[in-house]
């Protein structure tokens, strides 16, 4: 887990974002550099508007970066692409289509030379089956609740087979015990398959939970990282156990202080 | 005297339901398909199918009243009734070449709408979508067209005619021009209202512009398309009617005026009715289209 290999698979290499609104140019993020190792699982902390979904983008090459540059696998990356597959904040499936057609067009579009269209079914199937929704192929994203579209995205980003898996807080419109149970699948899934996951969320337990490493970034305009934690519990974790365990309520404690005592939200602040 | 009424009152209890159970099980798949579907099924049809045959019997029977008065202007129904009664009850007929059913009318005219509609769809949706993507075309051309789609569809008539020297081709573009205006500005809209979030899939899916266009553009645009679809094709059939009056031939709009000319009211007012009716059923017509072709996408 150390970083300094000198070639990280990802690396977000000295970005800085600015941008103009109405003539007003506000700097969003400052100087942000991070690198992440293959099949380690990332998130960035920070308070709601500080700059984490831009940061996202940035990576997702859905934003482009005037200084800085993202690298992954050493190559510069400024476009989107599905190597790079996202978990969108609000699932982002398309309304018109069911589960299965939503996985299935991404399946297609990535394998459309490599897979035949047998294959092509059966890998849409698969991660359906992955992320338990299977039995609702056939309904349309309006017909089934939120945690099960957000597991359908989670199964159309993994189908891409992307390099990295890039999560908007993935959980955070969910209701608690919703969130428990896809943040379960989310840890198994990455357990078995040793994906590369940078996460973005505001949650400080799903972020222990969850990561190797948490990024906590700095309150906007111009928000910097923060401070970088390790967190050494071993996998696979369970949530029941980690409620009395030492690291995990130091590493806890390490990310409320961070967030709350040193970079408290600006919101927060006005309220004392 | 508490006891006996007890008594017999358990005594008849007794085998009531035996009785009742045996009942049950014989006649159980009738019954109850008669009072789970067929049942609410009819009261269902009956509740929106009786208040408007209700409202129709009042209005005919206070129109009579008014109409039945010596001097009145109007003929009352029971007169249309007895002097067209072959165009009511007959759509079809063919007694000479002036001298046909409303229905053949009807036809004609709903081919020269078909052909002005269909190209109104067709251009109205491809003019859109390219307006639609680009801000600066949206803010030159919309006040134009915001302006043009008032106009009158008989206003276009003489210009129309100017053009084309021919009635056909006049109708024909008179609706076309009439019922274009609304599809053109609703599909611009529902491209420009394209949520970011699906933009996102698309450029992370790297679909190219074909598959932009087909998968994603359309499909979220539907809705909107579908509602200019809808006025459209409420102007066209207003716009028919119209033109035919001046440009003459079979329709049912210059059916009319024919009559009006020869004094025949009774045959004025059927022909009002087949047009509402028409009209009617055209709205219903793209409405469940809509339905089957957006479904889904309007509710998320
Ligand atoms: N396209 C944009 N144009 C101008 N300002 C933006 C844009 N996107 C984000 N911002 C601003 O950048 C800041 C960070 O936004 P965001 O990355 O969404 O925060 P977070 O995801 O951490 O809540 C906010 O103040 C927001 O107003
Ligand atoms: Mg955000």
């Amino acid at each position: 887990m150390a970083p300094a290999t000198s070639h990280p698979y990802l690396r977000i290499d000295h970005v800085d974002k600015t941008f103009s609104r109405g003539g007003k140019l506000t700097e969003v993020l400052s100087d942000v550099t991070v690198s992440i190792e293959k099949g380690e699982y990332v998130s960035i902390i920070g308070h709601s508007g500080c700059g984490k979904s831009t940061l996202l983008n940035i990576v997702a090459g859905l934003t482009p970066v005037p200084t800085g540059a993202v690298l992954l696998e050493n190559r510069e990356v400024s476009d989107p692409g599905p190597d790079r597959a996202v978990v969108f904040q609000n699932h982002s499936l398309l309304p018109w289509l069911t589960v299965y057609e939503n996985v299935r067009l991404a399946v297609d579009k990535v394998f459309s030379a490599t897979k035949s269209r047998k294959e092509r079914h059966a890998w849409t199937m698969h991660n359906l089956e992955l992320v338990q929704m299977g039995h609702a192929k056939d309904k349309r994203p309006a017909e089934i609740s939120g945690g099960m579209k957000q597991r359908v995205g989670i199964a159309r980003a993994l189908a891409m087979e992307p390099k990295v898996l890039l999560l908007d807080e993935p959980f955070g419109a969910l209701d608690a015990l919703t969130r428990a149970h896809l943040q379960d699948s989310v840890m198994a899934i990455h357990q078995k398959l040793g994906n590369t996951v940078l996460m973005i969320t505001h949650d400080v337990d799903e972020a222990v939970l969850l990561s190797d490493r948490i990024v906590m970034m700095t309150n906007g305009p111009a928000a910097r990282i923060g401070e970088v934690l390790e967190v050494p519990i071993a996998r696979p974790r369970k949530r029941l156990d980690l409620v009395a365990d030492q690291t995990y309520i130091k590493c806890r404690q390490r990310v409320i202080e961070f967030l709350y005592a040193r970079h408290k939200a600006p919101a927060l602040q006005a309220a004392e | 005297m508490n006891m006996t009424v007890l008594k017999s009152e358990t005594a008849r209890a007794m085998p009531a339901p035996a009785v009742s159970a045996d009942v049950v099980k014989l006649k159980a798949p009738k019954t109850s398909f008669i009072k789970t579907k067929l049942v609410p099924r009819v009261s269902e049809i009956s509740a929106n199918v009786l208040p408007p045959l209700v409202t129709i019997a009042l209005i005919m029977v206070v129109w009579q009243m008014l109409c039945s008065k010596p001097g009145s202007t109007l003929p009352p129904p029971t007169v249309i009734w007895d002097q067209a009664k072959d165009l009511i009850m007959e759509p079809f007929f063919v007694a000479g070449p002036q001298d046909i059913g409303l229905g053949w009318r009807v036809l004609t005219s709903l081919q020269r709408v078909a052909i002005g509609y269909g190209l109104a769809g067709l251009i109205g949706i491809a003019l859109g979508t390219i307006i639609g993507q680009s801000v600066w075309a949206m803010r030159g051309l919309d006040p134009i067209f915001q302006v043009l789609r008032t106009i009158s569809p008989l206003a276009w008539l003489p210009i129309s005619l100017a053009a084309f020297r021919d009635s056909q081709p006049s109708a024909i573009f008179v609706i076309f021009i009439t019922s274009v205006w609304p599809i053109i500005i609703n599909t611009a809209v529902g491209i420009r209202n394209i949520p970011q979030d699906y933009r996102n899939v698309a450029l992370v899916l790297r679909l190219n512009h074909y598959e932009f266009f087909t998968k994603i553009m359309i499909p979220s645009a539907a809705p909107y398309i579908f509602t200019g679809l809808r006025i459209g094709i409420g102007l066209s059939w207003l716009a028919i009617v119209a033109a035919e009056m001046l440009t003459g031939g079979v329709g049912i709009g210059f059916f009319i005026w024919d009559a009006w000319n020869s004094s025949r009211l009774p045959d004025i007012i059927v022909a009002l009715a087949y047009i509402g009716g028409i009209g009617f059923l055209l709205d219903r017509l793209v409405a469940l289209v809509a339905h089957f072709v957006t479904r889904g996408t309007a509710s998320n």
